[in-house]
């Protein structure tokens, strides 16, 4: 299996304060806002962007994680069942300006589930989406960030991974070739 | 990714220890799902469950029915006493009749032990055991055994004594499945005429006196007497039952610790259980209901997500 760096660790880390950046010029003081990392992935992602918000002198951004497992549109269209993870929604997001953190986006049915998961929790008062890597021409459903890290092309049977250090500094993308 | 080892949910006896976890974990992630302000998932939108009950019951219907709609299934229900049965049709036709409407899995509480056991191997659906006689009731056995974990963490080594109407009780069978399998000792208590003959075959103890069986455990779980499957009398009066084997306060007043009270409902007040205790902090019974309808989600989840629906 081949593996190329897409983004390294000095990118990864101007990309994520970027990011954190372009937040805070939309969002000033984040006082009607909620970050929603979304899980698996998107959580690591949010982790790292309120580390880089706190030393921003945002502390008390209210934030959570969302499994938007029950609410794919492939259930019992996978041989292996979907398995759930935890969900930690505990801010309102009713009237509230959310943004969802994902580390990667694909075909964007993810976020389809997420958008649908989270008017469960209430009705926002509007929904962004924030990708650290868009893969760009792999979309199933019309769906587009508002806050982007990269965007990098990939062949349909390739993976992106996004490798998560402690600190920003150390985490890094890379793609694997599917060889078959 | 893991999955259930079981096409469909006859028992506890069928499942591995993974199963039942695997249970508790999806239960916990629907407990959190039932109570956001809408309650209702997508998941099994293009399933339809039928819930066939040949018995009465009032919660355990009521809770598989809104696990169902919770979960976006369609539901059909059918009551042994409103159809055809009373004009003679065998219980395979008439399942084989409902699968004809294109149902995908069927919940069955029925009289007779290994009813369910018998319709999986009859007919092409996926079966849900809500109960067969004096069998096994194992979504019930799984949220009481939910319920434990909750409030008890691990259960392995933890005691647990189940007080009662043994002999006519699928909830004892089934908890005494399920709990072992999570590594409990689990003790009865009863009058011997209540009790299995082969009742220490299943690797429990046995004591009659009420008092040392709730000063040894960490939890009881308190069975309803059947006495609609009384065919004879077991035991001289309901006032003499409820003199040895019933639990009020004063008993639990007594007692060295604070122990957990279940029952599995409908409660007979004043006979296996006063309502002091019935309603007092240190029972779990409403826990147990909602945790029911948590772990009923999980089940149908789990086994619906097998229905694959390219196959």
């Amino acid at each position: 299996m081949a593996i190329k760096v897409l983004l390294s660790e000095k990118k990864v880390n101007i990309i994520l304060r970027r990011l954190c950046h372009q937040l805070i010029e939309r969002h000033l003081d984040f006082s009607n806002v909620v970050l929603i990392g979304l899980q698996p992935r998107g959580t690591n992602l949010l982790k790292q962007l309120l580390i880089l918000l706190k030393k921003e002198g945002l502390n008390s951004i209210k934030f959570g994680k969302l499994d938007t497992t029950f609410f794919r549109d492939d259930f019992r269209r996978n041989h292996q069942p979907l398995n759930a993870r935890t969900t930690e929604m505990n801010e309102t997001v009713e009237g509230k300006n959310v943004v969802l953190i994902d580390d990667v986006l694909f075909t964007g049915r993810s976020i389809r589930a997420a958008l649908t998961a989270i008017d469960t929790y209430g009705r926002p008062k509007s929904i962004e989406l924030l990708v650290l890597v868009d893969r760009r021409f792999s979309r199933h459903l019309p769906i587009q960030p508002d806050y982007l890290g990269a965007q990098i092309d990939a062949l349909q049977g390739d993976k992106v991974k996004v490798v998560w250090s402690k600190s920003p500094q150390k985490s890094i993308v890379y793609l694997e070739k599917n060889n078959e | 990714m893991k999955k259930l080892s079981v096409a469909h949910l006859l028992g506890i006896k069928y499942l591995q220890l993974e199963d039942l976890h695997l249970i508790f974990e999806t239960a916990t992630h629907f407990k959190e799902v039932i109570n956001r302000p809408i309650k209702k998932v997508p998941s099994l939108r293009d399933i339809t469950v039928a819930n066939l009950f040949y018995e009465n019951s009032t919660r355990t219907k009521l809770s598989f029915e809104l696990a169902e709609k919770r979960l976006s299934a369609d539901v059909i229900n059918f009551s042994a006493n409103q159809s055809s049965v009373s004009k003679g049709e065998t219980l395979v036709d008439t399942v084989n009749n409902i699968l004809a409407l294109k149902v995908d899995m069927i919940v069955i509480r029925h009289p007779n032990p290994g009813a369910a056991h018998f319709l999986s191997k009859q007919v092409d659906s996926c079966i849900i055991n809500a109960g067969d006689g004096t069998h096994e009731h194992p979504s019930q056995a799984l949220l009481d055994a939910y319920s434990l974990i909750e409030r008890l963490g691990d259960l392995q080594g933890k005691r647990i004594a189940i007080v009662g109407d043994v002999l006519h009780s699928r909830v004892a069978l089934s908890n005494i499945y399920a709990l072992k399998m999570l590594g409990a000792d689990v003790k009865v208590c009863a009058p011997k005429s209540l009790l299995p003959k082969h009742i220490k075959s299943l690797g429990v103890t046995y004591s009659s006196d009420l008092m040392q069986v709730l000063n040894w455990c960490d939890a009881v779980n308190m069975l309803r007497v059947q006495n609609e499957r009384m065919d004879l009398s077991y035991f001289p009066s309901d006032r003499e039952y409820s003199q040895n084997f019933g639990l009020n306060y004063e008993r639990l007043k007594k007692l060295r610790k604070e122990i957990l009270v279940l029952h599995p409902g409908p409660i007979n007040r004043g006979v296996e259980i006063t309502s002091e205790v019935a309603d007092s902090d240190q029972a779990i019974i409403l826990d147990q209901v909602e945790n029911g309808l948590a772990i009923r989600m999980a089940i149908i989840y789990l086994l619906g997500s097998q229905l694959n629906i390219s196959e």
